[in-house]
This record gives C-alpha cells, sequence and structure tokens, in this order.
C-alpha cells in the first residue's frame, strides 16, 4: 500500500511538471494569441483592437496557468483550432484505433521477441540465435516510418509494423536476461541433477528473469506509442498517431500537448503498474 | 566477431569520408535542376538517375548522407555532454537535486520519443531557411535525447562518489568544484563515449523519422529523412529499384554503428 501510494505521488509530480511544461510550451509558441481572424482585409482597426483586447486575459502569465489547470482539473481539454473539435471528442474518436494497434503491436512483438529470445537460449541452437540476433538487429536498423512505408508498399496490414519495432528490443534484452539468467549455478545445478528443458525455464530461469522482464513490459508501452505516429500517418489509420500529426503541421498546440500529457500518463501508468509487479517479485515477496 | 567490427569500421570511414568530399565528389550540387531530363533512368551522367525535379539522386545522396552523418553526432555530443552536467552533478550533489533530476528524467523517459519531437518540431516556425531547418532538428534531438543517459551517468556519479578513489581526494582536501572536475568526471568518461556512440544510431533513425513526416530537413537540402520520403511515390507499376539505394545504405550505416558498438556495451 505504501508503494502504491509513493508511486502514485510520484506520478502526480512528474504529470504537474510536464503540465506545467506543456502550459509554458504552449504559452511560448510564436502563434500563441494570435487569432487567424486578424488575417482579415475587411476589419477596421477598431475591431482589431477589440479582438486583441479579447485575448488579453491569456496574455498574463499567472492567469494562463490557472485557466489551464482549471480547465483540466475540470477534464476540459480545450478546443482543437486546426479541426474545429473539442479535444475530449477528438480523442474519444481516436482512442480506440490507438489502442487496437498498440496491442495487437505490443502482442506480436512479445510473441516473437520473448518466443525466439527464450527457444534461443533454452535449445541453445547457434542457428536459431544468429538468425534471430540478424532480424532484429537488421529491424532495429529500419526506422519505423520506412517499415510503415515499405509495409503500404506491399499492401500489409499497418499494424504489424508496431510489432516489428517493439519486437527487436524485446528479443535483444530478452535474450540478454536469459543468457545471464541460464548461466546462473542453481541453474546449472538444476541442469546437472538431470531436470528437463522447460521444467528449468518454467521454475528455475523465468522466476529470475520475470521482474526485468515486467519492467521492460512498461517500456514497451512507450516505444509502441512512438511507432504508432509513423504507423498511423503513412498506413492511414485514424488514431492519435495520425491526430499528433495533424495537430503538429497545422501547429494546434493546445491539442498536441494535450495529447502528450495524456499519451505521458498513460506510459506512466504501465511503467508504475510495471514496477509494482516486478518489486516484491525483486525482493522476493511473491 | 573482430572481422566483422573492423570492416563495419572501415565501412563507415569509407562512407564518412566520401561524403566530406561531397563538393569535390558529386557531380552537381543537391539542388541542381536537370530541367529536360525528370525522373531519368541510371546513366554515366547521372548514376542513380534524377528525381521528379530533375536533380541528381547521386549527388543528393551524397550531401543526404553528409547531414546525417555529420550532425547525428554533433546532436549525440551535445546530448552527452547535457547528460554529464545534468547527471553528474545530480549524482555528486545528491539529496533533493538528484530527486529533481531523477524526476525530470521521468518525465523524458515517460514521453513517446516521436509524440515530443513533433511538439517541440510544431513550435518552431515550420517556413524557415534549409539551414536553419537542419540545425532546428538537430538541435532539437540533442537538446531531447539526454535524460537516459543522464540516468546512467547519475548512478555511475553516485556509486563514483562512495569508491575508494573520491574518499581519499576527499581524505586529502580536495572537495566541490575541484573534485567533480579532477576525480568524478574523468572516470565517468568511459560511460560517456559508450553513450555517445550509442545515441549516433538512435538520432539518425529519428532524424529519417521525422522527416519522412515531413517535419525535418526542409527542402531542397537533403537528408536520409527527405530522401527516403521519396519511397512515398513509389509503385509497383514504375518501379526503379535505385529508390531504395537511400534505405539500403541508411540500413548498412546503422548496422555498421551497431557492429562497432558491440564491444562498448559488453
Amino acid at each position: 500500500m505504501r508503494k502504491l501510494v509513493k508511486h502514485a505521488g510520484r506520478m502526480v509530480i512528474v504529470l504537474l511538471l510536464g503540465g506545467f511544461l506543456g502550459a509554458t510550451l504552449v504559452r511560448i509558441a510564436p502563434g500563441y494569441g494570435v487569432d487567424e481572424e486578424e488575417l482579415d482585409s475587411r476589419l477596421s482597426q477598431e475591431s482589431l483592437q477589440a479582438l486583441r483586447q479579447s485575448q488579453v486575459h491569456d496574455r498574463n502569465l499567472a492567469s494562463f496557468y490557472l485557466r489551464y489547470w482549471a480547465q483540466l482539473l475540470h477534464g476540459n481539454f480545450g478546443f482543437s483550432v486546426a479541426l474545429h473539435e473539442p479535444v475530449r471528442q477528438l480523442l474519444a474518436e481516436r482512442f480506440p484505433e490507438t489502442l487496437k494497434s498498440i496491442g495487437m503491436g505490443l502482442a506480436i512483438g512479445w510473441m516473437f521477441g520473448l518466443g525466439l529470445a527464450t527457444t534461443a537460449v533454452m535449445a541453445r541452437s547457434s542457428v536459431i540465435d544468429v538468425g534471430a540476433s540478424l532480424l532484429a538487429t537488421i529491424l532495429l536498423c529500419i526506422p519505423a516510418a520506412v517499415l510503415a512505408l515499405l509495409f503500404v508498399i506491399a499492401q500489409a496490414p499497418g499494424r504489424l509494423v508496431i510489432g516489428l519495432v517493439v519486437f527487436p528490443k524485446i528479443f535483444h534484452y530478452a535474450r540478454n536476461l536469459l543468457v545471464r539468467s541460464v548461466a546462473l549455478p542453481h541453474v546449472l545445478t538444476a541442469r546437472a541433477k538431470g531436470l528437463g528443458g522447460l521444467r528449468v525455464f518454467v521454475w528455475h530461469v523465468l522466476p529470475v528473469a520475470a521482474p526485468q522482464l515486467f519492467a521492460l513490459a512498461g517500456v514497451s508501452v512507450c516505444i509502441a506509442f512512438a511507432a504508432a505516429i509513423p504507423v498511423e500517418v503513412l498506413c492511414d489509420l485514424p488514431g492519435i498517431g495520425q491526430l499528433a500529426w495533424k495537430a503538429a503541421l497545422s501547429r494546434d498546440l493546445e491539442l498536441l500537448v494535450n495529447l502528450t500529457m495524456i499519451v505521458t500518463l498513460i506510459t506512466l501508468l504501465a511503467n508504475s503498474a510495471a514496477e509494482l509487479v516486478a518489486q516484491p517479485m525483486r525482493a522476493g515477496e511473491v | 566477431m573482430k572481422a566483422f567490427r573492423v570492416t563495419a569500421i572501415l565501412f563507415l570511414v569509407v562512407v564518412s569520408a566520401t561524403c566530406l568530399l561531397a563538393d569535390f565528389v558529386a557531380p552537381a550540387s543537391y539542388a541542381q535542376q536537370f530541367r529536360d531530363v525528370p525522373n531519368a533512368d541510371c546513366s554515366s551522367q547521372h548514376l542513380l538517375g534524377t528525381d521528379d525535379l530533375g536533380r541528381d539522386r547521386f549527388s543528393r545522396l551524397l550531401y543526404g548522407t553528409r547531414v546525417s552523418l555529420l550532425l547525428a553526432p554533433a546532436a549525440a555530443l551535445l546530448s552527452s555532454l547535457l547528460a554529464a552536467l545534468i547527471g553528474g552533478s545530480a549524482g555528486f550533489v545528491g539529496g533533493w537535486l538528484e530527486s529533481c533530476v531523477m524526476a525530470a528524467t521521468d518525465l523524458f523517459l515517460s514521453l513517446p520519443w516521436l509524440f515530443l519531437l513533433i511538439s517541440v518540431r510544431a513550435l518552431l516556425p515550420l517556413n524557415v531557411a534549409p539551414f536553419t531547418s537542419v540545425v532546428i532538428t538537430f538541435g532539437m534531438l540533442g537538446l531531447l535525447g539526454w535524460a537516459g543517459a543522464a540516468r546512467v551517468i547519475c548512478a555511475d556519479a553516485r556509486t563514483l562518489c562512495g569508491s575508494d578513489v573520491v574518499l581519499l581526494a576527499r581524505a586529502s582536501g580536495s572537495s566541490g568544484f575541484r573534485l567533480l572536475w579532477r576525480h568524478v568526471l574523468p572516470n565517468l568518461k568511459p560511460i560517456l563515449y559508450a553513450q555517445f556512440w550509442i545515441s549516433i544510431p538512435v538520432f539518425i533513425l529519428a532524424e529519417a523519422n521525422l522527416g519522412i513526416l515531413g517535419l525535418g530537413v526542409a527542402e531542397p537540402l537533403p537528408s536520409w529523412g527527405s530522401l527516403l520520403r521519396e519511397l512515398e511515390s513509389f509503385s509497383a507499376f514504375n518501379a526503379h529499384p535505385r529508390q531504395f539505394v537511400p534505405l539500403i545504405l541508411l540500413i548498412t550505416t546503422v548496422s555498421c554503428f551497431h557492429l562497432a558498438l558491440q564491444k562498448e556495451e559488453l
């Protein structure tokens, strides 16, 4: 319980810091406080003055931060200038698509990454090890955007790209971790006593590697979210990655900053959950 | 393995040297248009043909590689220096400074890399001059990429502060900045070098991703990101394998960095 409170407290501090930075980013952006209507040549000087006056309350930095936080606390994420829709509505429309892509990507990445790492280490086959390492290294050297483009050219489902981006990181980390775990004295003793490969893996290798694998699970969520941007943009999947890109191109900072905050919250939650599960394992409480 | 490593380093040296000499090796400027021959096939005049605007692909590849290969290390140097400064100070001072730095690194590491990059890129003017866009893109990578390295350096600096070397230096009367400068930072050099080399391929790939999304280096200046953007117009009907040359060079170069790094990582 104490750990849970500590994690929650840390997360709130990080989010507050993130919110403050986000608000500062919006505030210092070159286009902040400039209304598109000001470009209308039919407007008189008086009208322009009136328009500028309407922005005055936000030009005060303190009131700007207060308004920003009051809005956030009331669940109001602002209004997208570029897409002419409330940010909340845009998120509700696009989040399921991204969750689907990321869920599928993580499942594929983990299945192949952990599966191949386990097979390579437990089967002690250099062919599998070298083959899988080569594949993972090649995938690690290809930008996610290029993979997405290649999938578009091949008319393959774009969602798989997230899996291919996650896979090499999982494979390399899991392989190195399992190699170290397999070399531990108690595992060697178990093998020497004639225990079967599966039994050695489940009872002796996995419990040692599990805490770090859980920590990796949290990190992989962050990797998958980052990969979602190029994948959704190039494969035309209407998720929040595509939304972030559109917001960046049209300089819709309110949308972009809120989007980044929400993604940060999700990755923080994933990391904290992974850490909470891993910590007692490390301490040998489970 | 050693042979692979040597080959990788040799390849990187040859590619870097060729790109540095792009002004002499390239048959044309990266922006020069041969308007009579847009989308030309490979020939003795245009080794990789020309693009939609009639620009020599080979020249653009050389200049693009130069931009990516010169500025990614510059960005890596910037991020490593920031990491040394922030992480080293935090680990050395400890207490509230270390907690603040750890919270900041938590925040940076929780933010998906590309979300952060495009957010900051969106703050900057989109109609900047090509050279400014290069500086902005790589400067941004350098300024935002310090968190992971700072965490490692902070942990290392903390361990170092409890080591015999530092205890002896303290006992000899060394303290404060002198202790940090003379005893802690020199011992952090190996980890700093490793972080520097690890960052280069990461920044090359990040620039490529940004470039393909149209948020990287501005035209007409080429970079690997902008060159790879041409793949968007690829179709099975007018397929030209030469369009994949920048991709093959990028993959080979980044693979060579990984191969060359393996000893460092171990």
